[in-house]
């Protein structure tokens, strides 16, 4: 049921006509491959009149993180977008935004941490903050980046609480797709005005933000932070609820593709769940019983969702774009592998490290692990941990 | 996967393989079909040689992979096939499309193509000097690609790439009208 225009659309232009058509208060970013489109893009509708955004160029990701957070405190809706370093060179002022509690949005098109220096796609440097207090939404391609910004205004000013939405550096980012995108004034009333309950220029009823709180307080407000943190699985599904009423595409904390009857799966989050479901379908149609979860929201991490999803397989591969440098396994399987602890479930989970620094993931690589699953549900040892397309 | 044609254009950095392939899509996209269009990124320098890719399928497209086994690749400068293999991974039933004042038949033994691929030849390069003026030999080539796949409706995709150059070049009407020429042209000279 198509709602919207058919365009041919990059994951950037896709993110950035998002934030044109939820016009921000405030944008403040700093250039960094390959998420400069995003901004570059926008500050081009700032400077056309297409938006009535202050648009703030700044000399670093550190500065425009910190501007972000002086715009939001103020009252002012407020978006940005970065990558790898200039994430990592965030990193402070993230934590800082997520205490304060400020619905900023940043769009994060991964990309792999140096060193060695290189500009493509892994998620290293999305896991390196996933820590921070910020939701994380991953997207599969141009539409899912499209939808997930404009949903990521929602549930930040919803939940009080910062959201980053992902999208794969290059195979997305700059990766042109047929997407539909919404009328303007649809996006518009979904985002409706922004009404802060308390900010800096409230001036009937100041308040203080970033105040100095040591062993008195500093736990108590901690504790509040986690307790929204956990709240904020229903924001979001609640907003993906009224966001499928104008776009007709639902959105959930996963995608399950042909999992319900499944005996084998994968669990891949971003561009690599799209080349998944088809070797899923061409192993179905052999007649295996293949299937894929897709993660969508990786924080707050949908733990019970998630078992409830996996815990009738015979076995699971778990696809981590990055790896932990835990000297164990990657992020994503930790956390699922963690998870099974808790309801006292010993299945075999099969961790796949793969795709860094942009290494090619074809579909023949993905039967390859299907084809171990296989094995390994039928009885066979494998190793915990692979590597999957790397030359050893 | 057979019902996704998958498309590689082989050029050189600056000759617009990036653009030529954008401009494909997106013609194909105004024909109601399900697109791809992502370049190859190394490296970025003027004259090194660069690739970029299409898929075109009438239901969405899911795959996210580069592309390996292309049935179609357009080349848009002939000096590149002494240092690239512009035809690896090609089936046998594959097209070759090459800017190339030479005859197909020259060019199949040039390139020791013995097996079924099918090649032609267009001086794309030539054209584009007469009708832009410059050497830009991204957009007459799009013209000999869809004459010699049948892709797409020929008039559908001119007026739609007219529409997408009106746009880019909003103050230089005489770009858009040479490069609607040189895409007609080559459409008509492409030899087999």
């Amino acid at each position: 049921m198509a709602k919207g225009n058919i365009v041919a659309r990059t994951g950037n232009e896709a993110m950035a006509e998002a934030m044109r058509q939820i016009n921000p208060d405030v944008v403040a970013a700093y250039p960094i491959t390959p998420a400069t489109e995003i901004v570059q893009i926008f500050a081009s509708y700032v400077a056309d009149g297409l938006v009535s955004t202050e648009f703030v160029p700044v000399e670093s990701e550190h500065s425009a993180m910190s501007a972000c957070i002086g715009s939001s405190a103020a009252g002012g809706r407020t978006m940005t977008g970065t990558s790898s370093q200039g994430l990592a060179l965030m990193a402070e002022m993230l934590y800082i935004a997520a205490g304060l509690r400020l619905p900023i949005v940043l769009a994060v098109v991964n990309r792999a941490l140096s060193s060695p220096i290189n500009i493509h796609c892994d998620h290293s440097d999305t896991m390196m903050v996933r820590d921070s207090g910020w939701i994380q939404i991953f997207s599969e391609n141009s539409q899912e980046a499209y939808d997930n910004m404009i949903q990521a205004v929602k549930i930040a000013e919803k939940a009080a609480i910062p959201v980053i939405v992902t999208t794969d550096g290059f195979i997305i980012s700059h990766g042109m797709e047929r997407i539909e995108i919404l009328d303007d004034a649809d996006v518009k009333n979904f985002v409706g005005e922004y009404k802060p309950k308390d900010y800096l220029l409230k001036l009937e009823e100041p308040i203080t933000a970033g105040a100095l709180d040591l062993t008195d307080y500093y736990f108590e407000h901690k504790r509040q932070q986690i307790e929204g943190f956990k709240a904020s699985k229903a924001v979001i599904l609640d907003v993906a609820k009224e966001f499928a009423v104008i776009a007709g595409r639902s959105y959930g904390l996963f995608e399950k593709y042909r999992l319900d009857d499944a005996e084998i799966a994968l669990v891949a989050m971003g561009s690599t769940a799209g080349t998944t479901k088809v070797v899923v379908d061409e192993l179905r149609q052999k007649g295996l019983k293949a299937g894929l979860l897709k993660p969508r929201v990786f924080r707050p991490f949908p733990k019970e969702e998630i078992l409830e999803a996996l815990k009738k397989l015979k076995a699971i591969a778990v696809m981590d774009r990055s790896d932990s440098m835990n000297g164990h396994e990657g992020p994503l399987c930790a956390e699922i592998k963690a998870a099974f602890y808790d309801i006292g479930v010993n299945k075999p989970v099969l961790n796949y490290i793969y795709g860094l620094g942009g290494r090619e993931i074809r579909p023949e690589d993905i039967a390859l692990v299907f084809s171990e699953l296989s094995e390994v549900a039928g009885g066979k040892e494998k190793p915990k941990v692979s590597y999957l397309g790397v030359r050893e | 996967m057979k019902d996704i044609i998958e498309i590689r254009w082989h050029g050189r950095g600056g000759q617009g393989a990036k653009t030529a392939a954008l401009l494909f899509a997106d013609a194909a996209l105004a024909s109601g079909k399900y697109i791809q269009a992502f370049p190859e990124y190394g490296p970025e320098r003027m004259g090194a040689p660069v690739t970029s890719f299409n898929r075109i399928s009438s239901k969405p497209i899911l795959l996210h992979s580069g592309v390996a086994n292309p049935s179609i690749v357009i080349v848009l400068d002939p000096t590149l096939v002494a240092s690239v293999d512009v035809t690896e991974g090609m089936p046998d039933d594959g097209i070759l499309i090459i800017n190339s004042g030479k005859c197909p038949s020259e060019i199949k033994k040039e390139l020791g193509i013995a097996g079924g691929i099918k090649v032609f030849a267009v001086d794309a390069s030539g054209i584009s000097k007469e009708t832009i003026g410059r050497e830009i030999p991204n957009t007459p080539m799009l013209g000999a690609f869809v004459k010699a796949t049948g892709i797409l409706d020929f008039k559908e995709m001119l007026e739609d790439t007219r529409k997408k150059l009106e746009k880019k070049f909003k103050n230089k009407p005489g770009v858009v009208e040479g490069n609607i020429k040189a895409i007609e042209r080559a459409y008509a000279e492409v030899r087999s």
